[in-house]
């Protein structure tokens, strides 16, 4: 098992034709994911990557039974095509375009309400089941198959952690990015409830950072309800106060949302807290080991 | 993206939010000039920086004749104002802004802001006006209101009411506060801002309300929308080297430390900065290349990096997804062989490409210091820094 996506997810791509869509879908079928097709407005009909291209996702979904989805389109028109998503009935949306305006986010929030989809970024390198299902911009080939859930905020810190644990010979159940945004489609809890339900996976690895409440609710939530260790890490010790720092969300705006109070909260509430990114492959093993 | 006072009063106006009357001036003669074509007898004159806390710091004054007006605003035009916000340096003041003095009943404070834990705007207010909100939120949380709008229906008339009535205000009061609480959403909603402020919110002696200061910053990503609102940035207000980083597509934020930093990802470059931290060295600074950096985006994230001089050594750790290793290679050598760099350079790639990376570094015949892991790296860099300074 794994969560949100396996060998099984039907994957079509929104903006489809373009240039990044194009690389990161073929990328995707390389490593196995049964990509069925994707979504350009005003291009249906067309073949593109010997795939059939739809006008609209109500119209993807009927005709392939498709259930996740990877946006590519630009950050003027994503909301819009995270909206259409949802609406066509798609389980699963990974937004990865960067730069989508905060209340077209607020208001994508609300319209979720209701309806039974998780939608995972914007501004994320989206996820991995290693070896079944890739949604998503991440080497593929750093991936191996394991016990280790997998949630962080960035997606290169993401990387960084993975190649830590291949080295230790510990592979992944599912990895997640969930982006950088202050608004994003799912927060760490949804992540963790999905990893706690999963049998294959003993480990949870939360990757952090500077900004918001997330990783703290997160963990107490865990801490009541889930059997599994959880590790975490939180970037940004040396970030200044009140400068964002690359990732929108990600900016100290009072003393809860430092990392060093971050940390000391999640030690509190019984996580294995890792002190530097490069000991992360480390602390997992030893956590599994007992 | 922050703007100054004047101009978040400018856009208050446009949504009928009441601010004093008053003027931006340049020079000396020109607050003059401003106050005599206001009338009256007092006057306020405030600098107009990016940066909270001037009241506390002399950048804001309650001048009671012309002569106070001319020799306030010609001793803070051209100076450096230093705040809390504002670092050590302080910022250069190049206008103030000049309004009539108001008579006040009462301070009060009201905000809207994207709320990070509901994920929805949220509007704020509190009985206790003209502080900073922070304070007041860790010290009386009790008088702090807040109202989490829905997005399907906009800020509600009754939730103004309410907000309104939590912060002790009464009859034709409330009246006129939730006309302008909704006046502010409007404001916010139709600019993308993050964040707009209004503190103190002045109670008149009429029982009017009035904007005695306004704060407002707005969504970068928002403003491609927005041209009326990217024409208010002010450039002279923003670091040099921060700017020149972003013209080139990277996002560069200056520390105090010695060692520089040239990172692809927001999170991986914390991560590096926290390790050269972990290992006893001071991270020199913040730099994300982003993804598909190009030889010549490196050469400049290496430009903008040495430009600081207390930089000693140079940490560039690369993890490509979306990059490739053999394009920052050549970024590398193009770098070591075009700029005069006399501060050891430590190499850490991993990911796309990362055996072409190599092969283009080590075949290049120069000068760095390999790395494969990001412990090694950044305990190299810290010991290269070292030795260097």
């Amino acid at each position: 098992m794994s969560i949100l996506v396996n060998k099984d997810s039907k994957v079509i791509f929104q903006g489809f034709t373009g240039q990044h869509a194009s690389f990161h879908a073929e990328e995707a079928m390389g490593m196995g994911t049964n990509v069925v097709g994707g979504v350009t407005p005003g291009k249906g009909g067309m073949t593109h990557l010997g795939l059939p291209v739809f006008d609209t996702v109500k119209t993807a979904v009927q005709q392939t039974g498709a259930d996740v989805s990877v946006v590519f389109v630009p950050p003027p028109f994503a909301a819009d095509a995270i909206l259409e998503a949802i609406d066509a009935g798609i389980k699963v949306i990974v937004c990865i375009t960067d730069g989508v305006p905060v209340q077209d986010m607020v208001r994508v929030k609300r319209y979720l309400t209701g309806h039974d989809a998780i939608i995972v970024g914007p501004n994320t390198a989206g996820v991995i089941t290693p070896r079944e299902c890739k949604a998503g911009i991440m080497p593929s080939h750093i991936y191996q198959p394991g016990k280790v859930g997998v949630v962080s905020r960035s997606g290169t810190l993401n990387y960084e952690a993975v190649e830590q644990m291949n080295e230790l010979g510990l592979g992944q159940s599912t990895s997640i990015s969930i982006g950088g945004d202050p608004v994003n489609g799912c927060d760490f809890l949804t992540i963790l409830k999905k990893f706690s339900d999963d049998d294959d996976t003993e480990v949870v690895l939360m990757i952090g950072e500077i900004g918001g409440n997330q990783e703290v609710e997160a963990a107490r939530w865990a801490r009541e309800h889930m059997r599994k260790p959880l590790v975490a890490f939180i970037a940004g010790v040396t970030a200044p106060p009140g400068r964002t720092m690359g990732h929108a969300g990600a900016i100290v705006s009072g003393e809860s949302d430092t990392a060093q109070a971050k940390m000391a909260a999640l030690g509190e509430l019984g996580v294995h807290v890792v002190r530097s990114a490069a000991e992360i492959g480390k602390t997992l093993r030893e956590v599994l080991r007992g | 993206m922050n703007i100054h006072e004047y101009q978040t009063k400018r856009i208050f106006s446009r949504y009928k939010i009441p601010v004093p009357a008053g003027h931006v001036a340049h020079s000396d003669a020109q607050a003059v000039a401003v106050a005599e074509s206001l009338g009256g007898e007092r006057w306020i004159v405030k600098a107009q920086v990016h940066a909270g806390g001037r009241g506390k710091c002399g950048g804001v004054k309650l001048c009671n004749s012309l002569a106070e007006v001319k020799e306030f605003a010609d001793k803070l035009i051209g100076s450096d104002l230093v705040t809390p916000q504002t670092g050590p340096g302080g910022k250069r003041v190049r206008r103030v802004l000049v309004e009539d003095a108001q008579d006040i009943k009462q301070e009060l404070y009201l905000g809207c802001l994207i709320d990070r834990v509901t994920q929805r705007i949220t509007v704020i207010a509190s009985a206790v006006g003209g502080m900073d909100i922070e304070e007041v939120a860790a010290s009386t949380p009790e008088k702090i209101i807040k109202e989490s709008v829905d997005p399907a229906v906009g800020l509600q008339d009754f939730q103004c009411r309410k907000i309104a009535a939590g912060i002790g205000l009464t009859g034709k009061q409330i009246i006129n506060a939730a006309t302008l609480m909704k006046r502010l959403y409007r404001a916010f909603r139709d600019t993308d801002a993050l964040m707009a402020e209004i503190n103190p919110l002045s109670l008149l002696a009429d029982d009017s309300l009035m904007a005695l200061d306004g704060k407002m910053n707005f969504d970068g990503n928002a403003l491609f929308r927005r041209a009326d609102i990217t024409d208010l940035r002010d450039f002279d207000e923003e670091d040099s080297k921060e700017l020149d980083a972003s013209q080139h597509d990277l996002n560069y934020i200056a520390l105090d430390g010695d060692v520089g930093c040239i990172v692809n990802g927001a999170g991986l470059a914390m991560a590096t900065m926290d390790a050269i931290s972990f290992y006893g060295g001071k991270p020199a600074n913040f730099l994300d290349v982003g993804g598909g950096a190009s030889p010549d985006k490196i050469a400049n994230a290496f430009r903008i990096v040495l430009t600081d001089s207390n930089v000693k050594a140079v940490l560039l750790n690369i993890f490509a997804g979306i990059n490739r290793c053999d394009w920052i290679a050549q970024g590398v050598v193009q770098t070591l062989r075009e700029q005069s760099v006399d501060v050891p350079v430590v190499v850490r790639l991993a990911g796309t490409n990362v055996e072409k990376g190599w092969e283009i570094l080590f075949s290049s015949g120069l000068e760095f210091i390999h790395a494969d892991k990001l412990d090694d790296a950044s305990r190299k860099a810290v010991e290269a820094a070292r030795g260097s300074a």
